[in-house]
């Protein structure tokens, strides 16, 4: 119905650009009467008019279906204490006529065995709550559609009927595109903040349990003991103590990203050379989009691949040459977000290599250096600083990258700099903190946002350096 | 050696070593290709055990008159045993058990949805070719070892030994595996498809669209054409940029804390997904806009100006139909990227055991890859198949829109 009534908003707004239009002929050519704008400007006036109201109401009714149907079930004439609850009786009240309004409805069913039981311990109010609710959706449906067929009419005749030789249309209409342009560059900057509110509120929470120093400072981290709640006093304070430690989530997340490194920074800078400075054009043509599909591989399949091949096949090495290694060793994790990278490496420093003023090349190759001697002594120093923003932004992928980790690092914390023992990072545990049961009144879940604000911050700070590196390079050159 | 040999040498040496990065680089797209494929594409075949079914009238609560409903209720558990008893006669209760284990579990739905589609069948025999459960189409596919001791198998000796003496029948089969394309998620791999997920991605880029597309276009239109420089478009710009580069999982606590956190949004659903998605999205789209309106030549502009169309006149008339091409290349492939990104999607509840197929943006769903993410943590051999198929799948969508994101390109950008 949701969609139905959408599909009404456009067919309608679509008919009224016709009659604003041909109103306006009617006003031209019958009454004479001198059009201050072309006839199409009255059209879209229509249209606007029509469209812009009705669409928006439609996304408010959208975005908050569920507060309306909490509205409508748990309503003051059906429950007159409703106000006085709190929020963990209300959700319990809500569950409970949720599970109801699946068999209230089902008239064939045995009231004899098992579900008579549900229905008789719900109160009366109850039941029709949640009958109400079985209904909702159809209710909703229903008025949706009506409102949206009312609406738009009713909008689009008043705003025909408006329509006169003396209405100047088109700087109306222009004037309304000009706000509506002007709000969407601005929704980019509502993102921001949306990212950074959500993450600084939530995190702020997450301190109201967890000492600051003591998250980011210790380096202990077992989450479990959130769980440990002292019926008189909430949570026990000693235990969150012991938590919450951010250390050997940094250094986890910081060891994976070295292995990757250690792979990308070689391979990427080695083939950026090659192909910039060695490869025939027909090589080059091929050869970079086919490196390019290792960025857009999705990471799922990354994190399957290096879970499923790669880990058994490093634990099998290792023991052959005996050294123990783990089945979720951070090296399996690292190599294979290092063969997600090589292109981020790879192509920005293609770019940059390229950007380097071929008088450069010229002038070393005039005094007798060979063509590996040039790159060494010439171009790379030249192209060092384009380079290191290449390396930064990979590395700021590589912190903030989830899958590959999510699926083959551990979730165990391991406070260690050994690649072939087991470690978690940032990413992991805020997915591990989220899957599941979502509480906001619960630290498990908040640590989740004060990860993320760290993520955030950290990956902010290496992009923006790396940009400000790549762009003075520009300068340089330009 | 001379100092110019061994200059030499060390610039065929250096050369090599680029040639050897670059040929490492592409050979692990080969290595990574060639390990999906050769793992995923048994899921594509299903093994089938061919039976003789006979619809007995006492095993069925329902008779030919029945309505489609009441055959969809009605339990055909009973007709399942009989069909095996008849296939396999003299067993007792343990082999019976076995031999069971040997067909997969939904076999009375397989029995319901053949009543279904064929109501007069009831009391007739039929010929039907049954699905083999997952362990034994493991077996058969050679993906279980038979050659280890018996404890370390799935299939045990008794169940090896019927298998081959329906082999040597011929009564075991493969066939195309059209589940796979049209159930939803399930406990038993044998059963579990994919096109749940397909459509909760579908509904998820469906919103994706219908926010980024044209948020984005409006966006790039008036930070390129209409607003004059200063400080709140140096804003808007780094922030766009920043925004790029933000890591995808912290879309989805975005996502998380503030459209079902504030907002109250349902958990779960596509709609969530997608509006994240989009979020995603979003600054590719801009960008890509930007660069494609830039690339609008200003006589064009001038021109316009010149008869007299007003700067919107000019704007919408001209300049945006003539960089639409470039924009809609940059929107296929932000989509391509959205429609392979998992994190968010696990943040916002899309990563659930789902078994209906979702029918619209408000139903509970997962998403291609949250799927892909899913069957990869199970154990069973038949989950793995399964995985890498998804894999296959979700690879040939991102291919076909990267594909058309070129051709889209090619066909319709202006050379100026």
């Amino acid at each position: 119905m949701l969609y139905l009534s959408l599909v009404f908003v456009f067919i309608l707004s679509y008919s009224f650009y016709f009659y604003g239009k041909k109103r306006a002929l009617s006003l031209k050519f019958k009454k004479n009467e001198n059009l201050s704008s072309l006839p199409d400007y009255y059209g879209y006036y229509v249209v606007l008019l029509v469209f812009f109201p009705a669409i928006i109401i439609w996304f408010f009714l959208l975005i908050f279906k569920s507060n309306f149907q909490e509205m409508f079930v748990m309503s003051p004439v059906l429950f007159p204490d409703v106000a006085t609850w709190s929020s963990g009786k209300f959700g319990l009240i809500m569950n409970k006529i949720s599970n109801l309004s699946m068999i209230v409805n089902l008239s064939e069913i045995d009231l004899t065995v098992g579900d008579k039981s549900i229905l008789k311990m719900a109160s009366e109010s109850e039941i029709i709550a949640a009958k109400n609710l079985a209904n909702f959706d159809k209710i909703y449906g229903w008025s949706n559609l009506t409102l949206f067929i009312i609406l738009p009419v009713l909008l689009g005749f008043l705003a025909t009927k408006s329509i006169s030789g003396k209405l100047n249309a088109q700087p109306i209409v222009e004037k309304i595109i000009s706000y509506v342009i002007k709000g969407s560059s601005y929704i980019a900057i509502f993102i921001t903040f949306g990212i950074f509110f959500s993450l600084v509120f939530e995190a702020i929470n997450f301190f109201r349990y967890v000492n600051f120093m003591d998250f980011f400072f210790n380096t202990a981290w077992n989450p479990n003991r959130a769980f440990v709640i002292n019926a008189s006093e909430g949570f026990d304070q000693e235990a969150l103590k012991e938590a919450f430690g951010f250390v050997p989530l940094l250094t986890g997340t910081l060891l994976i990203a070295s292995v990757a490194m250690l792979v990308a920074v070689p391979l990427g800078l080695l083939t950026a050379i090659y192909l910039a400075e060695y490869a025939s054009s027909k090589v080059r043509d091929i050869a970079k989009p086919i490196i390019e599909i290792l960025a857009g591989i999705p990471t799922v399949v990354y994190g399957f691949f290096a879970a499923l091949s790669l880990a058994p096949f490093i634990k099998d090495v290792g023991e052959g040459v005996g050294l123990p290694v783990s089945a979720e060793s951070a090296l399996a994790a690292g190599l294979a977000m290092g063969v997600m990278i090589i292109p981020f490496v790879s192509s920005l420093s293609d770019d940059v290599i390229k950007a380097v003023p071929q008088s450069l090349r010229e002038g070393s190759y005039a005094i007798g250096a060979t063509k590996s001697e040039t790159i060494k002594k010439v171009i790379l120093p030249a192209a060092l600083a384009g380079i290191m923003g290449s390396f930064l932004l990979a590395i700021s992928r590589a912190i903030g990258e989830t899958m590959i980790v999510v699926m083959a690092a551990s979730l165990r914390a391991n406070l260690t700099f050994n690649p072939l023992e087991p470690a978690t990072t940032i990413t992991t545990q805020i997915v591990t903190s989220l899957i599941g049961d979502v509480e906001f009144d619960n630290p498990k879940t908040l640590v989740a946002f004060a990860l993320g604000l760290t993520l955030f911050v950290m990956t902010l700070i290496l992009n923006i350096a790396a940009i400000t590196i790549v762009k003075k390079y520009r300068e340089k050159y330009e | 050696m001379s100092s110019l040999e061994k200059r030499l040498a060390a610039e065929k040496r250096f050369k090599f070593y680029g040639m050897f990065a670059m040929t490492l680089s592409l050979f692990f797209v080969l290595i990574l290709m060639y390990k999906i494929f050769s793992t995923g594409s048994g899921a594509f075949v299903r093994t089938t055990i061919n039976a003789d079914v006979y619809f007995d009238p006492n095993f069925i609560e329902v008779s030919s008159n029945s309505s489609k409903k009441e055959i969809m209720k009605a339990s055909y558990v009973d007709l399942a045993d009989q069909v095996i008893n008849q296939n396999h006669p003299g067993l007792d209760e343990e082999n019976f058990i076995k031999v069971r284990e040997m067909y997969t579990r939904k076999f009375d739905y397989q029995l319901r949805d053949y009543i279904v589609n064929n109501p007069n069948v009831i009391g007739k025999t039929v010929n039907l070719d049954i699905s083999a459960s997952s362990d034994l189409d493991q077996i058969v596919k050679g993906n279980y070892p038979r050659n280890v001791p018996e404890a370390q198998r799935k299939i045990n000796d008794y169940q090896l030994s019927i298998l081959d003496s329906l082999d040597s029948k011929g009564k075991m089969s493969k066939t195309f595996n059209f589940w796979f394309f049209t159930n939803g998620d399930s406990r038993d791999p044998e059963t579990a498809g994919i096109l749940g997920a397909l459509m909760g991605s579908f509904y998820a880029l469906l919103i994706c669209f219908s926010f980024a597309f044209p948020i984005g276009l409006l966006a790039s239109v008036y930070l390129e054409e209409f607003v004059k420089p200063g400080k709140i478009t140096d804003i808007i710009e780094v922030n766009i940029n920043n925004l790029a580069a933000v890591p995808s999982i912290v879309y989805g606590l975005l996502g998380l804390g503030m459209l079902i956190g504030v907002f109250g949004m349902p958990y779960q659903v596509p709609l969530v997904g997608g509006l994240v998605l989009g979020f995603m999205t979003l600054p590719t789209i801009i960008i890509a806009s930007r660069a494609s309106l830039r690339g609008v030549p200003p006589s064009i502009r001038e021109g316009a100006l010149a008869v007299g169309a007003t700067k919107m006149q000019t704007v919408f008339h001209h300049v945006i139909p003539l960089s639409l091409p470039g924009t809609l290349t940059g929107t296929i492939i932000g989509m391509a990227q959205a429609l392979g990104e998992t994190a968010p999607l696990l943040l916002v509840g899309m990563v659930a055991f789902v078994m209906e197929i979702p029918g619209g943006a408000f139903d509970p769903a997962t998403g291609l890859p949250s799927q892909i993410y899913l069957w990869s943590e199970s154990a069973e051999r038949g989950f793995l198949e399964k995985t890498s198929a998804g894999i296959m799948l979700l690879l040939s969508f991102l291919i076909i829109m990267n594909t058309v994101a070129v051709l889209v390109r090619r066909k319709l950008e202006v050379k100026w």
